[in-house]
């Protein structure tokens, strides 16, 4: 079944005339950025998912938040689709524009609009990239926590709209944790604030249903982030495994110490050989798995900590724990890690990235129903994984230019997703759903389910205009797809094991 | 995984229920300790009470995710959360200790410790809820990491029952600190404030930092080294750690006075110097109590100038509690409430007239 959207079950569009919806645009905002040409347009047709791309039927650049507005409101009076972008980072084609859309560009909102120290926020405009707002806050010793791997790229626009992640999830939390304000447009171009300057707000709490509604209930327009004094020290073990279950139970061996790491990271080996051979990041690369555990906060804790995990490694059966000595060894301990997926990608002409997540007991049967699945489908599979939290990045080595291997790839992580809900884990951790998984959202909710989150979006764009066909299948396409709803981990896999 | 004890499941019993109030269209209040009785207006409705759907149905601490049925009491989470060494760091006022965990989320208030580690919504990883179209649906789950779909588990938080029916939760917990001590600092108010906006921009293990007249205290939480250094630091003198309980259900002293209750939230270093009554500082300035006499008006003119609103937490002194909204928000607001509630037979009016 085509990824791209298909009006016979993802829903019909309004079709408007180029011209005229252009000569629209240019009559109400005459200064506004259009592009029209097939040139013009080629670089915004797909988003960090380049595998599906789709040419918008315009894209607009505005500057100013006027524009925004007139723009909303026009492409609603005129039942114009309109796609959000930001940086276009995002890995799950949330961003896929649509022939008959618009795709609207917020990249150029880009200023950092204030750093308060005492106040502990940043207030900046949703261009703004993710790591440039740490290093404004750095000169104050503060800095922002969610550190999705694209931070050097990503907007915070876009962190919003995906509730991003990052390694450092388990101890500092997703977007939604680190938020207190964001000012938006819904559909109609009316304006809402989301939150306060104060640490709760009035009424629903809109600002959590925002945070990772991938652009379907209104368009970012400043966030304002709460901002953590940076930890004193930060401390890297990593610890060797001759197998997968040692080093899994190692990882619930230190949370049951009590201890919370800023980071813990786990490698089957052909992600570590594959950092190994790129990076030379000392890992070594006969161990079938190792874990990477950050220690991070006041410093005397830190070293009280790294005692603590180190015999907690040993005695959950690690073959070598080494201790960076030095912040230079940290980094690099750190820079295979955070180089797996460009150090897959030298091992195979292109590589999938998948995002389940799942309880952290079932990694080591869910590992071996992916290798499983691995050889049944004739692709490798490497595996990195935030341990910490629970969100595996199995990565799917295959070559495009064969023909259908693509499409296997495709085939074999929707079946590790399936395999991720059916031991009570999610298709998505961090990546969002966008037009990737749309059609694992079928086996994750039933009917009634899909039906609510369909309620959810009426009450705010109940035409559909905004980011249709992301995020939440319509029925009609979960019906096409065929695929049994998995019941809370009761179907269908009833030979793994439950412990 | 530890084996849990609870009684039969009343999922089906609630279903029946919200179904044949749905088929006549009568509107329920729902219930469950009631220790937040007074919180927001009075709902005119047939009660149904969620109490006997209770007990811990799931919770493994090397998954650091507790879930448990909406009528479970809260002590009985808390307890055991702290017999394996584990806790729920947002630390919900019981008030009565009749608290349920259901009626803790749905009235989504946060205990002390809130600015350091998070309100409830922020552990809050799935739920289960009966809907306004007579359906028992699950949404989020027991992992901490899940962005599929939209967060309903968190939009139910706070919503004091007015979208739908919450019967189990999912929540991340995290391990009690090795170390914690409460010191008590003779600190006068605008002294007390400029440390708390200092002390909040460095790595300090402090959970909770009140003010109270002439006296400061702070709440210390880490590993024992770090708090040893931090106590060594601060200064002061060691007091009970009781102190943190009282403030969080209201039984110091200070809630004893006859006067209305207000809770200010409020900017972080914008806690406003002036107040119209007698007022204990929590979160480090960013939540006020007010004991006053003074206008709704007046008051939430007050907060808003500080970022923040204002809503009351004595029954009977206005008829809107709980902060105003803008129009164009309120307007979403009942779009919500009329798509997932459309006979709006889920607590109506409790938060806001008509809602």
């Amino acid at each position: 079944m085509n990824i791209l959207y298909d009006e016979k079950i993802d829903g019909e569009l309004h079709h408007v005339d180029r011209a005229e919806l252009m000569a629209a645009m240019r009559a109400a905002m005459p200064d506004l950025e259009i592009l029209h040409t097939r040139e013009d347009l080629k670089p915004f047709e797909c988003d960090g998912l380049s595998a599906y791309r789709t040419t918008p039927l315009l894209v607009v650049l505005p500057e100013r938040l006027d524009q925004v507005e007139t723009l909303l409101k026009l492409c609603h009076r005129m039942h114009v689709p309109v796609v959000a972008r930001g940086a276009g980072t995002g890995l799950s084609g949330g961003a896929l524009p649509l022939e008959q859309g618009v795709l609207l560009v917020m990249a150029r909102f880009n200023r950092i609009l204030e750093v308060n120290p005492e106040g502990r926020f940043a207030r900046v405009q949703p261009g703004v990239r993710n790591l440039a707002i740490s290093q404004a806050a750095e000169p104050f010793g503060l800095y922002y926590a969610p550190d999705p791997s694209s931070q050097i790229a990503c907007s915070i626009g876009g962190n919003v709209a995906e509730n991003a992640g990052g390694v450092h999830c388990l101890k500092y939390g997703l977007t939604v944790h680190n938020l207190l304000k964001v000012e938006a447009l819904t559909i109609e171009g009316e304006h809402v604030t989301l939150g306060t300057d104060a640490l709760d707000a009035a009424g629903f709490d809109l600002l959590a249903l925002f945070t990772g509604s991938e652009g379907l209930l209104g368009v970012v327009t400043e966030v304002t982030v709460k901002l953590l004094p940076k930890p004193q020290v930060a401390r890297v073990l990593m610890a060797s495994f001759n197998s997968i279950e040692k080093a899994g139970k190692a990882v619930a061996d230190i949370i049951s110490a009590g201890i919370i790491p800023g980071g813990l990271e786990m490698m089957d080996k052909l992600a570590i050989r594959a950092a190994e051979d790129f990076i030379h990041a000392g890992y070594p690369v006969d161990a079938e798995a190792i874990l990477l555990c950050e220690l991070d906060g006041v410093e005397a804790d830190v070293q009280d900590d790294i005692e603590r995990v180190r015999t907690v490694l040993t005695a959950a059966g690690a073959t070598d724990v080494q201790l960076a000595r030095d912040e230079a060894e940290r980094i690099k301990f750190w820079a295979g890690r955070k180089n797996a997926f460009p150090a897959v990608g030298r091992m195979s002409p292109d590589y999938y990235c998948m995002d389940g997540t799942i309880p952290r007991k079932q990694l080591p049967a869910v590992l071996k129903g992916t290798a499983e699945l691995s050889v049944e489908y004739g692709l490798r599979v490497a595996n990195v994984f935030h341990a910490g939290d629970g969100n595996m990045h199995p990565l799917i080595l295959f070559d495009a230019n064969q023909p259908g291997e693509f499409e296997r790839a495709e085939a074999l992580g929707g079946k590790i997703l399936e395999l991720c809900v059916a031991v009570g884990g999610t298709i998505t951790g961090e990546h969002g759903v966008g037009r990737e998984k749309i059609n694992q959202m079928c086996v994750q909710f039933n009917s009634d389910e899909l039906t609510f989150f369909h309620a959810v979006k009426a009450a705010f764009d109940p035409a559909g205009l905004l980011n249709p066909g992301k995020n939440i299948p319509t029925l009609h396409r979960c019906a096409e797809f065929g695929a049994m709803h998995i019941h809370h981990g009761q179907l269908p896999f009833p030979e793994l094991e439950r412990f | 995984m530890s084996e849990h004890t609870h009684d039969a499941d009343q999922g089906d019993a609630l279903l029946s229920q919200v179904q044949a109030a749905l088929a006549a269209g009568t509107p329920l209040s729902i219930t469950g300790g009631g220790s937040k009785a007074f919180y927001g207006r009075k709902v005119d409705g047939v009660p149904l009470d969620v109490r006997a759907h209770r007990g811990i149905v799931n919770y493994d601490p090397a998954e650091l995710v507790i879930t448990a049925r909406a009528g479970t009491p809260l002590a009985e989470l808390n307890a055991t959360l702290d017999a394996a060494g584990q806790m729920l760091p947002c630390e919900a006022p019981d008030f009565t200790g009749s608290a349920t965990v259901g009626g803790m989320v749905a009235a989504g208030l946060s205990g002390p410790r809130r600015p350091w580690v998070g309100s409830v919504r922020d552990f809050v990883l799935g739920c289960r809820i009966i809907t306004g179209h007579g359906k028992h649906l699950r949404f989020g789950g027991e992992v901490i990491k899940n962005v599929a779909g939209y967060d309903v588990s968190r939009l139910m938080t706070g919503t004091l029952g007015c979208l739908g029916l919450i019967t189990e939760v999912s929540f991340k917990v995290l391990p009690k600190p090795r170390a914690s001590l409460t010191l008590r600092l003779e600190m006068d108010r605008p002294r007390a404030l400029r440390k708390f906006a200092e002390w909040g921009q460095q790595s300090l293990p402090i959970s909770g930092a009140c003010q109270d007249g002439g006296t400061t205290l702070l709440r210390l939480e880490g590993g024992e080294s770090s708090v040893k250094a931090a106590r060594a630091l601060l200064g002061g003198e060691e007091v009970s750690a009781d102190f943190w309980d009282a403030l969080r259900n209201h039984r110091l002293d200070f809630f004893k006075d006859p006067r209305p209750l207000w809770r200010l939230a409020v900017g972080n270093n914008r806690t406003p110097a002036d107040l119209p009554g007698d007022a204990l500082i929590d979160w480090g300035g960013a939540q006020v109590w007010l004991k006053s006499t003074a206008e709704a008006v007046q008051l939430r003119t007050l907060a808003e100038s500080a970022g923040g609103h204002a809503d009351c937490y004595t029954p009977g002194v206005t008829d809107g509690p709980l902060p105003p909204l803008p129009d164009a928000l309120m307007r979403y607001h009942r779009q919500l409430k009329a798509q997932l509630d459309p006979q709006g037979i889920f607590n109506p009016g409790r938060m806001y007239a008509g809602l």
